[in-house]
């Protein structure tokens, strides 16, 4: 492949995780670059979420290595990842649902004023701003979040990540609770986030989604990263063969594949 | 359209989850001010009532504690035991010769570094709050008996004992002590960082994890308040009684969470209600006191009280509709 490659802003090696006797991942290697959508797709329990989360420092590898801004880490952890520019919003969203939406924007970065106060008027204004940008409708941004739909709870995580001013946006299933309208709208401005220069990989199940905004289409099957596509140079029916491991049968029975 | 039939619902739900306990509460006290006033001429003179205030005093200054430490998701139940050890700790410091400002200092560091073994274990080993206060509350009280050998300590300067029944104005020191922390901890819970912080551990600990922010700290630092509170709470028993006793504080932390629970704040975390929590104890600072007033025997009073309790936890149980068994069908 004779193509430029931009330097990556996140880099993965070897990353192995097992819980127990379960082997989540088994040796993965990831490059994610600025500019770019990656998507990272597989099957249930392929370790995407578990990829993740070593990246937004939720989890720590047993094995492997994570290179960015010039520095080797062993892992991470939520402040170092988020103060190196690392956003996620995780498939369990990970909201405070007896708070309200202001509240749950800012979670961990709550402005203050006279250095001991919440300012709650600039964090609920700021909060109305964001939403409205994101075009994403809630009744008022002091209702705790308990009380509104998943469509809009999906938002208001999307809302939280990128209200941390990262330079790299993680999407873990990010339209799953959402409408058609809605979840339209949340991919384009996740294709605009990557046009406007982030780093952003975003794991969904819906390959319609996938080809439509991605850049990049990495496949994770059982705890490996199996295949890296251009987006433009694959096709769908080619990446399900890929999820489902029907286009590797002959290589795994080479190997004498181990299974978990 | 729409949206505004969503928005009404909204608001109505959350004025029956947030305000309904508190406005019970205020209408079971009202009603209990009125019966007790038409039974007994005495009960709503101000002698009595300053007498309820001083009472409640006490129960306030731990009940403020356990607001933060309910509020966070967790319980503390060596709060009486904390307090009397922070007492016997204060009195053996005089004992020896400590002035008794310094006396009182080193209680209350006695009180912070009980809560801050409370929030380490719980947080950094992941133990059940349940068993390591339970844990902590055997090992105060244990130590509070040893350094006593089992005989209370009497008879303190008048620079300590005026914290127990000291005169400001119509007031006494306990009252305003408790008054103060009442703002105080209004203030913290719902205005500053760790007020959110709090309330978020409560809420979804592993939200405000991946967020940032550590957990440990913030939780360290809710059970060192508590244990700084029961410590103040050590420091009004004695000096009201001029001894301080290794018993003191004996069920104390059952009074405490039960006040706590009546205010409205979720033993589940993440709602809590400084306003609820006094009302509370005021309250059932009122209640033992009109049981007094109309000599119904004291162990009826226990029965009472917990009757009370158990209605108001129900009641709001109901309102909410959540965990019930046969509304959920
Ligand atoms: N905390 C955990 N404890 C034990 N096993 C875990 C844990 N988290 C993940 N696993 C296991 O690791 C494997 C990978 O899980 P992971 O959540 O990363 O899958 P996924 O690709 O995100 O799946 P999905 O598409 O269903 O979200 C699964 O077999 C899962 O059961
Ligand atoms: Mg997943």
């Amino acid at each position: 492949m004779l193509q430029v490659e931009k330097d990556p802003f996140i880099r993965l090696r070897n990353i192995k995780k097992t819980f127990g006797h379960v082997v989540a991942l088994d040796g993965v290697d990831l490059d994610v670059c600025p500019g770019e959508v990656t998507a990272l797709v597989g099957d249930n329990g392929a370790g995407k979420s578990t990829l993740i989360k070593i990246i937004s420092g939720v989890l720590y590898p047993d094995e492997g290595e994570i290179s960015l801004n010039g520095k080797t880490y062993r892992h991470l952890t939520p402040p170092v990842a988020i103060e190196l520019g690392i956003s996620t919003v995780y498939q369990d969203l990970a909201l405070v649902d007896c708070r309200d939406v202001a509240s749950n924007i800012f979670l961990g970065r709550e402005p203050l004023k006279a250095r001991f106060f919440v300012d709650k008027k600039r964090m609920n204004r700021e909060s109305e701003e964001l939403l409205r940008k994101l075009k994403v409708s809630i009744p008022s941004v002091t209702t705790p979040v308990e009380f509104l739909s998943g469509g809009q709870r999906q938002g208001i995580a999307v809302a939280r990540s990128i209200n941390q001013q990262g330079k790299m946006i993680i999407f873990d299933e990010p339209t799953a609770a959402m409408g058609v309208g809605e979840s339209a709208r949340v991919l384009k401005l996740i294709r605009s986030l990557g046009d406007e220069g982030f780093a952003v990989l975003i794991i969904s199940h819906n390959l319609h989604h996938v080809f439509s905004i991605s850049d990049r289409i990495c496949v994770l099957r059982n705890g490996r990263l199996v295949k890296d596509f251009r987006t433009e140079n694959t096709n769908p029916d080619q990446v399900v063969g890929f999820i489902t491991g029907s286009n590797q049968r002959t290589e795994e029975f080479r190997k004498g594949s181990t299974k978990a | 359209m729409q949206k505004y039939v969503q928005t009404d619902l909204t608001k109505i739900k959350l004025l029956t989850s947030h305000i309904f306990p508190q406005l019970l509460l205020i209408l079971v006290m009202l009603i209990m001010v009125i019966l007790l006033s038409v039974t007994s001429p005495f009960f709503l003179t101000w002698d009595n009532l300053r007498n309820i205030f001083d009472h409640s005093s006490l129960y306030i200054i731990l009940a403020l504690g356990m607001t933060f430490v309910i509020s966070s998701g967790g319980i503390d139940l060596s709060v009486g035991a904390v307090a009397a050890l922070s007492g016997v700790c204060m009195a053996a410091a005089m004992q020896g010769g400590l002035e008794a400002g310094l006396s009182i200092l080193g209680g209350l560091i006695v009180g912070g570094l009980m809560g801050a073994a409370n929030g380490s274990i719980i947080s950094f080993l992941k133990i059940n709050p349940f068993i390591v206060t339970l844990g902590v509350m055997s090992l105060s009280r244990g130590l509070a008996l040893i350094i006593t050998g089992g005989i209370p300590i009497y008879g303190f300067p008048r620079d300590f004992t005026w914290w127990g029944n000291g005169h400001i104005g119509p007031f006494n020191p306990p009252m305003l002590l408790a008054a103060f922390l009442t703002v105080l901890a209004a203030v913290v819970l719902n205005m500053s960082r760790f007020g959110y912080y709090t309330l978020a551990l409560g809420g979804n600990e592993e939200a405000l994890r991946r967020s940032g922010v550590s957990i440990h700290l913030y939780k360290i630092i809710v059970y060192i308040l508590s244990g700084v509170a029961a410590a103040l709470g050590g420091l009004v028993v004695t000096a009201r009684l001029n001894t301080a006793e290794p018993l003191a504080g004996w069920m104390l932390e059952m009074d405490s969470i039960a006040a706590v629970v009546l205010g409205g704040t979720s033993m589940k975390g993440g709602k809590g209600s400084v306003a609820g929590t006094v009302t509370a104890c005021l309250l059932l600072g009122m209640l033992r006191n009109g049981l007094v007033i109309l000599s119904i025997p004291s162990y009826y009073q226990q029965l009472v009280i917990g009757i009370i309790i158990l209605a108001a936890v129900i009641i709001a149980e109901v309102r909410s509709g959540k965990n019930l068994a046969f509304i959920n069908k």
